[in-house]
């Protein structure tokens, strides 16, 4: 399976108006989660995100081609 | 300063009201001759009914200050008779682009389809936009504006709303049934009565400098993130008439206001975003903080409050001014039944119910944008920045890169004004959307499927052909235009040359598109308020289906 860089985020229940809205939902809610936070615990914050979500996709292509595209110009 | 505009005065006269024995009473008072104070009362007074404005100054905005007018604000201010001269001076754009030191990230396009009348946005300078409001008002004789009149008290008690007022010849008294508050941001009123709109006050401060120069940029709004120029902040450069320019510097909290504003801090920081060469003139500068805020009801008996004063947003996005025309075209109608005692003072409160929802939505909306811009923390920074250097790349990360979410309508998909629908339908024309406008043809003529709604209810059935309506649907239709509250059907045919049926606009549809729009199968039938927004809708006209909705909408149900 290709990685999908096409915008993904939507509600599952809900129908919104704006392509704008669920993706801004979303970050909001991720900034939201570091509220608070020294740097050093939201790193401690995104290191466990990363895992639940790698997880979540499971698919260690998909997840290769993350990392690479993560990794990339640096 | 100001080489391209002069502020006319509008004259202090003074009125017979100010030597009466006692307060002379007027049905509606609105203070504020801004935008929105206008707006209010032009919607009363081109539809006869007698409507006094009180504005403390004498002259238009000083400064271009709000820029950014929407379609919305566009449809709205056509309906009001006055949108052909701000989109003939205005500056039309659709266009932003979004750069991440000094490199295009990505753009958006914000009217990505054609068929609708009014572009997506006009940038205009407050200043104009406020003197064609003046001139519309001024032809109309329901219209009463005072000059140097300045609301020094305001009291109520159930039935009648008692005010004074300070002018340059003294003191006198006045009372109204109905007060609209529309006195900005820092609303005296709302003081005077003792409330608050209570929010977040951002701690970073912004330049604006309008600048005039003959420069071949097109006429898009760009947005800098972190540009070489300006290290570690934002800029913005937009265009309006007459070859002005904003460009907006983010400077941070710890900046002098009073220092940024003089001319000799000002010029480098333009020089160096536009570069050295660039022969320009400084019109006009402001540096300005921002929160976002609101009432807590915006109605508060007989008193009204809209605009600003109910509600305030950061400037990202352009929500202010045209959320506070929203307010205003969702208040008149229903102010209106409620005088004619068409419809209980409930009416009133769908209102507060309503715009307090769009506000909610645009300070979320603005509050966002601000956050995005301004990270308030290390790693809201690194996910801003990675989210720019993804942009490069990725769609996704386009989207969600926000530079301001320019001003939309609240869907009021909760409002109790609406009928749930029982039939089912594609497409974004719920109830509690604003109805989207279409070509239309109109015996031979192109006209707009906006321009042809009136200031009352409107029943929007669409058709094949006029032959196709049964006699039980002509009866509907004509037993619904001897509703008691206004109600006027309007047929589309989707097929079919025109017919006529007496005393009935009959529209042609244009290349599909209202049929696509509103997913119009034939007999489908839409019930519109007065404010152009969608309250119900059918897949068969019922003219007992169509009553009750219509009682329902103007909370008679």
């Amino acid at each position: 399976m290709d990685l999908n860089t096409d915008s993904n985020f939507h509600h599952p229940h809900k129908k919104v108006f704006r392509a704008y809205r669920a993706g801004d939902d979303f970050y909001e809610a991720l900034i939201e989660m570091h509220q608070g936070l020294s740097d050093e615990d939201s790193q401690r914050v995104n290191a466990r995100l990363i895992l639940l979500l790698a997880n979540q996709i499971g698919d260690l292509s998909v997840l290769q081609q993350t990392m690479d595209a993560a990794r990339k110009d640096l | 300063m100001f080489s391209t505009y002069k502020n006319p005065v509008y004259e202090y006269i003074k009125s017979p009201d100010q030597s009466a024995d006692k307060a002379v009473h007027h049905p509606v008072i609105v203070v504020g001759a801004g935008p929105v104070g206008m707006g209010a009362a032009m919607d009363l007074g081109q539809y006869g009914n007698d409507v006094l404005v009180l504005d403390d100054n004498n002259t238009v905005s000083v400064g271009s200050r709000a820029i950014c007018f929407s379609k919305r604000a566009l449809e709205i201010f056509d309906r009001l008779g006055c949108a052909e001269p701000m989109i003939d001076k205005g500056v039309t754009w659709n266009v932003g682009k979004i750069f991440f030191r000094d490199e295009l990230v990505t753009q958006f396009d914000l009217l990505p389809e054609a068929g609708h009348k009014m572009p997506a946005f006009i940038n205009l300078q407050q200043y104009y936009l406020e003197e064609y409001m003046v001139d519309r008002l001024n032809q109309l004789e329901t219209i009463e504006t005072r000059w140097k009149n300045k609301v020094i008290t305001v009291e109520q008690d159930d039935d009648i709303v008692s005010l004074t007022i300070d002018t340059p010849d003294g003191k006198y008294d006045l009372s109204c049934d109905w007060l609209i508050v529309a006195d900005g941001a820092n609303s005296d009123v709302r003081a005077m009565m003792g409330l608050e709109s209570t929010g977040k006050v951002f701690k970073d401060r912004f330049l604006i400098a309008d600048i005039v120069m003959k420069a071949g940029f097109p006429p898009e709004r760009w947005f800098n993130f972190d540009p070489s120029y300006h290290r570690g902040q934002s800029t913005l450069l937009h265009r309006q008439s007459d070859d002005v320019w904003r460009l907006d510097f983010q400077l941070g909290w710890d900046k002098d206001p009073e220092e940024e504003k003089k001319p000799e801090n000002i010029i480098p920081r333009v020089k160096a975003m536009m570069g050295d060469d660039v022969d320009f003139e400084l019109e006009w500068a402001s540096v300005y903080t921002f929160q976002c805020r609101r009432m807590q009801r915006f109605r508060q008996g007989r008193v009204l409050f809209t605009g600003d004063a109910a509600h305030q947003v950061s400037p990202f996005g352009a929500r202010g001014a045209n959320s506070g025309l929203q307010d205003t075209d969702n208040l008149i109608w229903k102010l209106k039944l409620v005088m004619q005692q068409k419809a209980p003072q409930q009416l009133l409160d769908t209102y507060c119910d309503e715009r307090e929802f769009a506000a909610d939505e645009n300070i979320m909306n603005s509050t966002r944008s601000t956050d995005f811009i301004t990270p308030k923390s290390a790693v809201s920074k690194y996910f801003r920045d990675a989210t720019l250097e993804l942009s490069k790349r990725f769609d996704f990360a386009r989207k969600l890169t926000n530079s301001g979410r320019l001003s939309d309508t609240a869907v009021l998909l909760d409002s109790t004004l609406n009928t749930p629908d029982e039939d089912s339908f594609e497409g974004d024309m719920v109830p509690g959307t604003v109805m989207s406008d279409a070509p239309v043809v109109n015996q031979n003529a192109k006209q707009w499927l906006l321009n042809s709604l009136g200031n009352h209810f409107t029943c929007l059935i669409f058709v094949n052909s006029v032959d196709d309506l049964s006699l039980s649907e002509l009866e509907a239709i004509d037993t619904l235009q001897r509703e008691e509250i206004q109600l006027v059907p309007l047929i589309v045919v989707t097929e079919q040359a025109l017919t006529t049926i007496d005393d009935i606009q009959i529209l042609a549809e244009t290349d599909g598109v209202s049929k696509q729009r509103f997913d119009a199968l034939p007999g489908t039938t839409y019930l519109i308020r007065p404010d152009q927004h969608v309250c119900a809708r059918w897949r068969s006209l019922d003219a007992d289906k169509v009553r009750q909705s219509l009682l329902r909408a103007t909370a008679n149900l």
